[in-house]
């Protein structure tokens, strides 16, 4: 034969035969940079197709609830850190606002503001880590970097206020531990005016790129249906168009005074997900500049020995400033026995407390409803059926934090 | 609050709720009867329009002033259009702990009720993958019952003794 004579395409016959094709099982994790360290996906593959997702989570369990029915009221606020380590406050100041609503205690107003300070902050923190991750993970290192660099200037302000970068262990029931510093505001303006240069700048390298529009788009979809059923809340939900959020459904602290918008998103998928959290971030910058404007002068804290220590002068010179301090240190908090289901609005949704008290100084039963546990357990409706590639950034855009979905 | 869908419940299912009461924050609850709570699911999310599956959890009651029954299972679930919760609470005894599943109505209760099983071996009836959710295969027991001692440790791996002041030594809380 020479070589003109030769055909490159296949005959009819060598096309259809049959490939004989087993399904991979591919393990994702808990040890791989995709799944932030914590989960194990094991994976069914037809090519690059997904099949079917087994999600085993686990692998951060710390005993989140049963150790806090072994210390007093107060000592479970450092535990209520780690669950979402990159939104600290938010998980401080909810677990606490659970406990005043079972016991019955309005807060002093300045209280109020610096909480939804302090949450809001955080709540930037959260949404700059997941859409810098996002970028990432699909390849734009440079949008992590400016992400990232904006979040460390945030945790340096929240340091400034709480003494701690991540497990901050600030507030306590009944208001909070100290006040801001006198210099915070100003610095806080700077760090919000560089935040939004930052955030303009990752808006720049990723929202109309074509290959990030690329990869988001229309993936990881979910239907308002299921989103629903599985309980999804927070940003993940509100991309699907559900206009729900704790803030506006049922207000607290301070948030129906506050001018801001929730925005919601259309199709559900990757897109409007990220969207929806670079819109939120600069909700919550609008939040903070008009609580810093409106905040009252006053205490910080409520004036009431049986749950809050006594100032120190007290404890060394009355002797009922010595009792009140010695009680609240051995037996703890008594907060009445009773039940209450209280919710804020977390970084990543609806964060639930389901509070039970027994009368005596610790709390008998600590449920929290962790966003990212509802969320992560829909995950395999979004992936199954795509590709494997859209598994990462699915996965980056629910946001699921490890400590507080295995508590 | 949720008032109005108790209230619903009790028109369209007669005889599932037990009882209805008031919590310290105001919340409105309705405990339902065992066989009814899938039922009940079924009626809210279809015809009251809870489709928001929140969350559910068990309580432990042994060291309450009322032991008996031994455990209650919590449920919340929210309405978007009402904008409002629902709490429903389900009694089971310790030697039957079963209570029917409502996985084939909310799709979200099924990590929740495997995480229910794990901590408090309760066994959710049909729904039929019920795997030990944070914990794994091999541990014995359910750490969240109220007579799980605090410091029995079931390490996969042998772990080091390292004695800590706070906890005791690290290995079984013995020697």
């Amino acid at each position: 034969m020479s070589a003109d004579d030769y055909d490159p395409s296949p005959s009819n016959d060598e096309l259809e035969a049959h490939l004989q094709t087993r399904n991979m099982v591919v393990n994702l994790g808990p040890s791989h940079p995709a799944m932030h360290g914590t989960v194990r996906m094991k994976v069914e593959l037809d090519g690059e197709t997904i099949v079917k997702v087994d999600t085993e989570i686990g692998f951060l369990h710390r005993g989140f609830q049963k150790s806090c029915e072994n210390v007093t009221w107060t000592q479970c606020i450092p535990y209520t850190d780690r669950l979402n380590y990159v939104s600290a406050l938010g998980n401080n100041f909810g677990f606490i606002h659970a406990v005043e609503e079972l016991m019955g205690i309005e807060i002093p107003e300045r209280a109020k503001y610096i909480r939804v300070i302090g949450a809001e902050l955080h709540r930037i923190c959260d949404h700059l880590t997941a859409t810098g991750a996002l970028g990432l993970e699909l390849g734009a290192f440079a949008a992590f970097l400016y992400g990232v660099e904006a979040r460390e200037l945030l945790w340096d302000r929240v340091t400034e206020l709480t003494g701690a970068r991540l497990t901050t262990n600030f507030g306590r029931i009944g208001g909070l531990n100290r006040d801001m510093p006198p210099t915070w505001p100003e610095l806080v303006e700077k760090t919000l005016k560089k935040t939004e240069e930052l955030t303009a700048e990752v808006d720049a390298l990723l929202t109309r790129n074509r290959i990030f529009v690329d990869r988001c788009r229309g993936t990881g979809i979910i239907t308002t249906q299921d989103a629903l059923d599985f309980g999804f809340t927070g940003p993940c939900l509100r991309a699907n168009g559900v206009k729900y959020d704790v803030r506006k459904a049922k207000p607290y602290w301070v948030y129906d005074r506050l001018d801001f918008d929730v925005p919601v998103g259309a199709s559900g998928d990757n897109y409007d997900r990220y969207l929806c959290r670079t819109e939120e971030l600069r909700q919550s910058i609008k939040m903070v500049r008009q609580c810093f404007k409106e905040m009252p002068e006053g205490p910080v804290i409520v004036d009431d020995w049986r749950v809050v220590l006594p100032p120190k002068q007290e404890v060394y010179s009355t002797i009922e400033g010595v009792m009140a301090h010695f009680k609240l240190v051995m037996e703890g908090i008594q907060v009445p026995s009773g039940e209450v289901y209280s919710c804020t609005e977390g970084a990543n949704g609806e964060l639930g407390w389901y509070l039970r008290s027994d009368g005596s100084g610790r709390p008998y039963k600590v449920h929290v409803r962790a966003p990212g546990f509802h969320i992560l357990s829909g995950v395999n409706k979004m992936i199954e059926g795509r590709m494997l590639a859209d598994l990462v950034p699915t996965f980056d855009t629910i946001n699921m934090i490890g400590g507080e979905v295995e508590q | 609050m949720s008032q109005w869908a108790l209230e619903q419940i009790e028109a369209r299912i007669p005889d599932a709720l037990e009882q209805k009461y008031v919590d310290r924050a105001g919340g409105h609850w309705g405990v339902v009867k065992r066989e009814k709570i899938a039922d009940v699911a079924k009626c809210l999310k279809e015809e009251l329009d809870f489709k928001l599956f929140i969350s559910m959890d068990a309580v432990d009651r042994l060291m309450l002033p009322e032991p008996t029954p031994r455990f209650e299972v919590v449920y919340f679930l929210y309405s978007v259009s009402r904008n409002e919760h629902v709490r429903l609470k389900v009694f089971c005894t310790e030697d039957d702990p079963e209570i029917p599943t409502i996985r084939h109505v909310y799709q979200g209760a099924n990590w929740s009720e495997r995480l229910t099983w794990d901590f408090y071996g309760i066994r959710f009836k049909g729904h039929g993958d019920l795997r030990r959710m944070l914990l794994y295969e091999e541990f014995k027991g359910h750490p969240l019952r109220k007579d799980y001692a605090m410091r029995d440790r079931q390490p996969l791996i042998p772990e080091r003794p390292i004695k800590d002041i706070f906890r005791g030594p690290g290995t079984n809380g013995a020697t």
